[in-house]
């Protein structure tokens, strides 16, 4: 059991660094107004381009550096036995699956458009929710 | 010592990210460039002019460009190059030139002009170059004239109702005069010193060529 716990733990860690790697890209990218980060896709310019990739001026990838790094922050110390910060990993986990499908809804629904770098963001999050499901400690 | 290993690679970890975020930061930070208020000399032009580089470079690369026109768009990989090569001895100078068979080249140049007024259009004149492929068939391109501006940070209401102005339809108007004035029947029509390059010149090795020869010209005693 506990072994399992380890496993799932340090996945959910690596999860997040990808995430955190790409939401630190992506921030840097709208900072700095650099366009080639769409390249070739409409979609992915009107998804980025629009109201809604900023919170009150803030990119709104800034706020997935400090999720993706709370997550792998509790992951990591979850992973090396901290069992009262696992409560934490759920709670983060979970409010980043909640405004990942909230986004999901505006690029279905409103903007009428997908962005890759939204989409393999969503992909992680949805993982890191079935983890913290599946991780015995959470149930 | 395993107690402490998980500061030690959170620490780690947000550290990496903050530095690596710099450094990426620094490496892709655009320059700021703005609409030069200086006329062109010898010109009695109402409308400012769009000069990138050096404003006393002793060699001016002027183009007529048609955002939608597909030579334009391959010649502006090769003058972005050959400004970076050239530095301070070439200063670039655009002028639109939209034709009428392209239905969104005039919408485009007045996209790059609104941008203009929030300091931006060197960046969108780059952007619509490079997605020139996507925006040209789009059946409505304003969408995404809109979203290139929420991408380069401009403040999108401004930015549309800059589009429907008068001020920034006099400015391409304005180009569009003064190229039919000076013989430019097509796009791109590029001078450099005042001299239209040949059009088998078009290209990075022919422009480099008449830049060269234009320096050695002005530093000819």
């Amino acid at each position: 059991m506990e072994r399992n716990r380890i496993i799932f733990y340090t996945i959910a860690a690596l999860i997040s660094l990808a995430g955190l790697t790409e939401a630190t890209y992506l921030t840097v990218l709208s900072l700095t107004g650099e366009t080639a980060v769409c390249g070739g896709s409409a979609s992915c310019f009107q998804v980025l381009g629009s109201s809604y990739a900023r919170l009150a001026g803030i990119p709104i990838a800034a706020f997935g550096i400090l999720a993706y790094f709370g997550a792998f922050g509790f992951a990591t110390f979850a992973a090396f036995g901290y069992a009262r910060v696992r409560r934490y990993f759920g709670l983060a986990v979970w409010a980043m699956f909640a405004v990942t499908l909230w986004l999901l809804f505006v690029q279905a629904f409103i903007l009428h458009a997908f962005c890759r770098y939204c989409l393999f963001s969503a992909a992680l999050v949805f993982v890191l929710a079935a983890i913290a499901l599946l991780t015995p400690s959470s149930r | 010592m395993k107690r402490y290993l998980p500061f030690v690679i959170v620490s780690a970890i947000a550290l990496i990210t903050i530095v690596a975020g710099a450094m990426l930061y620094h490496a892709k930070d655009l320059p700021l460039l703005t609409i030069s208020k200086n006329r062109l000399a010898g010109t009695n032009d109402a409308e400012p002019v769009h000069i990138r580089g050096k404003p006393d470079a002793p060699v001016t690369l002027e183009e007529y460009g048609d955002f939608e026109c597909p030579p334009c768009g391959r010649l502006s990989e090769p003058i972005n190059k050959l400004e970076q090569d050239y530095r301070s001895r070439l200063r670039i100078i655009f002028h639109h030139f939209p034709f009428g068979t392209h239905p969104h080249a005039r919408a485009a140049a007045l996209a790059s002009e609104a941008a203009g007024l929030q300091g931006r259009f060197w960046e969108m004149h780059d952007l619509l170059y490079r997605e020139q492929g996507t925006w040209s068939k789009a059946a409505d391109a304003q969408p995404l004239f809109n979203a290139y501006a929420g991408i380069l940070g401009l403040k999108i209401d401004r930015f549309k109702r800059d589009m429907e102005s008068d001020e920034v339809r006099r400015r391409v108007d304005a180009d569009q005069k003064d190229g039919a004035a000076v013989g430019v029947t097509v796009t791109p029509t590029v001078f450099i010193n005042n001299r239209a390059v040949p059009p088998t010149s078009l290209n990075e090795a022919g422009l480099r060529e008449v830049i060269e020869a234009a320096i050695k010209m002005k530093s000819a005693p």
